[in-house]
């Protein structure tokens, strides 16, 4: 039926411009002619990497583009009406009540200056749909509805008082709040903890279900999409690769690129047997100056050259604040550490020029870990100069050799890293840590910050440098999926404390103590009712409690 | 202790150490000067011996540390001595003075806060448009000219093409409010040019730097309109730069208006300070260094004040 449909998209194209280091602006096209249709009360699921197009492709629906985007050809249908040319006036009418979105950080996209309530009851007001005690009253039957603590009050704190995961489910509230036909979501749990990203994605799937709304959910994450959407799209460079039922998505997909999306993952990593250890870590405790709690609390952990010890847990765990204390940066308040058989010295002053050779660290955001007017060949040759001082033709080889080994070819030492792709900037980073030939590399979230295919080859990457160099790795992560793929060890971390460690095999095996058993259970599987499942069997064992 | 107190008290006794420690070093810059209070009154062709007893009756003979906590206590109990021109009390006559003063910079802030701001919002608003670059045009302009061209302008204008004020602003004892505001029309117009345009300029910039937060395209997207997106949700993340600027000009509004004063034979603290220097009336000078350093700590204190009170966090601890 005809009335059914909600959305319509037809051959949509949407451009951009953009200012390339060194060169005149140009015209980019990022959306070439995508064909979409929704029906009311209906689910589709919008996945793809990163510059496939689906948060502009969702954006769209609300005729809006962020930044210089801008949507140039084809028609958007919104309850009947083309939107795509619609005036200002028109689309300020249908931005917030018609349709609604929630966005990845709902800690930014809350104004921090205002009551939460105040917030979310805004569009029902602004466009006269409700008074405000109706509206106000919706909206705690909304927080309630999303399990939110004290649903009453909830409303009338600031947005830095509430958790991360309970401001994403505010701003579902939000979304909902003035009754719209269409909700976009925009990645709504990827910068969520996994143990909190199941309880909203949950709460998400039930509003979604219970006020009988649209909805366009925007990930990266097939496992998560498959738990709520009805169809999928996958969208690759701004083209449609498939669309299909959920099912037949991710058990059955047609095109080569889905398949790869779903067996992404695949790597298959061989335990090595454990052996004497490099680097000791004992009993170290730590704390920040000028506060009065630890934040690494007795923490006793080995790991065997050549091999990677994966730490994980979830944000405010003290991963990193274990890097920080390994590095020298943070002093342990007690405690020691040996790497190579000498004790190192607790703080950065006193480690000798080999210490700090021997023990590199890569990071997170590769964008921010290089100096963004240095060339890529100045960046890897500075750790050659510094600590073999190595000059001129000798050095220039020396960073060729190195490139050849991160495997990307020549012309990348004049380039900067602007000109590079996410991938290949995190791939200099390693290559500038191999530089200094350590014995030791701490990656801190190596991989979180690209897309999985890509995060993929550098996780091949670093595991064939292992090999090669027999460079141990402290491996730091919050994804389950990356500890399979790398790890001969793994210490699970909660609260500033090691609660579980080992060999991979005997971590990852049954049984579990309570927290792993949460944080192992919260992964997201690529199978249609796994949410339910899960949700179905914490309830259980809570009432058997 | 609430921590929003506990930094508000923080503030408050810093601004009094700040102030101490700004009257030793007035106290240490008079002394340094060569001659006294003494060689001042007798001049140079005074004997030695009627030096010495003058100094002897003033006090001067006293050490250094001890005329100094004389002369602290004397300010903390209202008494800031006597000018040596006229031997008058110095705080009666910075009294009416300081008064005038306050009136001015007042009048000119009651006008040139609330316009800047309404003017940088517009700007911020139409940013790179023809508002914004009509907006900053004009008020760079007037900023750009020195306060007597300024004024000169002003008074050629409003007294001989347009007679409706009077060029020079005098103000009298027994003036009715509105008398006394027509008499300074002039000078408060003038400085209202003068501090325009900086305060104008941060209240766009602060403005346009929150509009790059995710919040405001979430207001975009609950189809508010583009002036209730500024007003209702980046005006407010901008209070604190913009205050902090705002205060500025007022500090500069009572302390650095003298040329203004001057021109418009305006009697007020500025042109008292000024007589006094070149008369070298050193009390008077010390007195009114304080008074002005007082209110530049005031001011800005208040302004850090004010700039923790509008952040919610502070306000309201996890």
């Amino acid at each position: 039926m005809a009335d059914d449909t909600l959305l319509a998209m037809k051959g949509l194209v949407i451009e951009a411009t953009s200012y390339p280091p060194g060169e005149p602006p140009k015209n980019v096209t990022l959306v070439h002619g995508v064909d979409l249709t929704l029906k009311r009360g209906k689910v589709l699921g919008l996945i793809g990497e990163s510059g496939a197009g689906k948060s502009t492709i969702g954006l769209s629906a609300m005729s809006f583009g962020r930044g210089g985007v801008r949507l140039t050809g084809g028609t958007i249908h919104l309850n009947g009406r083309e939107i795509r040319l619609a005036d200002a006036k028109a689309l300020r009418s249908l931005r917030g009540r018609e349709v609604t979105y929630v966005s990845q950080s709902a800690i930014a996209s809350f104004n921090p200056a205002k009551q939460i309530m105040e917030q979310v009851i805004e569009t029902s007001l602004s466009h006269g749909l409700m008074q405000k005690p109706e509206a106000e009253a919706r909206a705690r039957a909304l927080f309630r509805k999303l399990g939110l603590p004290n649903p009453d009050t909830i409303g009338s704190r600031y947005p830095h008082q509430v958790s991360g995961g309970q401001l994403q489910r505010c701003m579902t509230a939000m979304a909902l709040c003035p009754k719209p036909d269409l909700v976009i979501f925009d990645e709504p749990t990827t910068a969520l903890d996994v143990t909190t990203q199941i309880d909203v994605l949950a709460a998400i799937k039930e509003a979604i279900r219970d006020t009988q709304v649209a909805a366009l959910y925007i990930t990266h994450d097939l496992a998560v999409v498959a738990q709520v959407a009805d169809e999928i799209m996958v969208l690759r460079h701004g083209r449609m690769v498939e669309l299909g039922e959920t099912g037949q998505i991710i058990t059955a997909p047609r095109e080569d690129y889905t398949k790869a999306l779903v067996s992404v993952r695949g790597i298959e990593h061989q335990e090595k047997p454990p052996s004497a250890p490099i680097l000791q870590v004992q009993n170290v405790t730590a704390r920040y100056r000028g506060t009065n709690f630890d934040v690494l609390k007795n923490i006793s952990v080995e790991l065997p050259p050549g091999q990677t010890l994966a730490v994980v847990g979830e944000s405010g765990s003290g991963k990193s604040t274990l890097a920080r204390a390994i590095t020298g940066l943070l002093p342990p308040t007690s405690g020691r550490m040996v790497f190579n058989g000498r004790t190192l010295s607790p703080n950065l002053a006193g480690r000798t020029k080999d210490d700090l050779r021997e023990i590199q660290m890569i990071y997170q955001m590769a964008d921010t870990a290089m100096n963004p007017r240095q060339t890529v060949g100045t960046i890897i040759g500075r750790p050659l100069e510094f600590y073999f001082g190595l000059k001129g033709a000798e050095r220039d080889r020396r960073v060729q050799d190195l490139l050849d080994h991160i495997e990307m070819g020549k012309g990348f030492a004049d380039r900067y890293p602007a000109e590079l792709s996410g991938g290949q900037k995190q791939r200099v980073c390693i290559a500038r840590a191999l530089a200094a030939n350590p014995k030791l590399i701490i990656c801190d979230e190596v991989t979180s910050a690209l897309d999985p295919l890509v995060a993929d080859g550098i996780l091949k990457l670093l595991l064939n440098l292992q090999a090669e160099a027999n460079v141990a790795y402290l491996f730091i992560t919050h994804d389950l999926a990356t500890v399979r793929a790398i790890s001969d060890k793994i210490a699970v971390m909660f609260k500033g404390a090691v609660v579980r460690y080992g060999q991979k095999s005997d971590v990852l095996e049954p049984p579990f103590d309570d927290y792993t058993d949460l944080l192992l259970s919260s992964v997201p599987e690529m199978e249609v009712g796994w949410l339910e499942k899960v949700i179905a069997h914490r309830k259980m064992e809570s009432a058997g409690n | 202790m609430h921590p929003v107190l506990k930094l508000v008290v923080q503030r408050i006794a810093l601004g009094l150490v700040l102030l101490l420690i700004i009257s030793v070093v007035i106290f240490l810059g008079v002394e340094a000067l060569p001659g006294d209070t003494a060689q001042a009154i007798l001049g140079q062709s005074a004997t030695p011996q009627a030096l010495e007893n003058l100094r002897a009756e003033m006090g001067l003979d006293q050490p250094a540390l001890t005329r100094y906590f004389h002369w602290l206590g004397g300010i903390l109990t209202g008494d800031l001595g006597t000018a040596l021109t006229n031997k008058a009390d110095i705080a009666k006559s910075i009294g009416s003075k300081l008064g005038n003063t306050l009136f001015l910079a007042g009048s000119a802030a009651v006008i040139a806060v609330p316009l800047a701001i309404l003017l940088g919002t517009i700007a911020a608003r139409y940013a790179g448009r023809w508002p914004d670059k009509l907006i900053s045009a004009i008020t760079l302009t007037t900023i750009s000219l020195p306060e007597f061209v300024a004024a000169y302008f002003v008074i050629f204008f409003l007294t001989q093409v347009f007679p409706i004020f009077q060029p020079v602003s005098l103000v009298l004892p027994g003036m009715g409010f509105w008398e006394k505001l027509h008499a300074i029309a002039l000078p408060v117009i003038v400085l209202v040019m003068v501090v325009l345009a900086h305060m104008m300029r941060m209240t766009r910039a602060a403005i346009l730097n929150v509009m790059q937060s995710a919040y405001i395209e979430t207001a975009e997207l609950k189809g508010l309109t583009p002036m209730q997106v500024v007003w209702r949700h980046a005006f407010p993340n901008a209070i604190a730069p913009v205050v902090s600027v705002v205060m500025l000009n007022l500090a500069y509004l009572v302390v650095g208006v003298v040329v203004v004063e001057v021109v418009f034979s305006y009697n007020a603290l500025g042109k008292y300070l000024v007589d006094h220097v070149t008369k070298r009336d050193l009390p008077v000078v010390q007195a009114v260094g304080l008074i002005f350093a007082a209110v530049y700590i005031f001011l800005n204190m208040a302004a850090d004040i004010i700039g923790i009170l509008s952040n919610p966090r502070l306000r309201h601890p996890k």
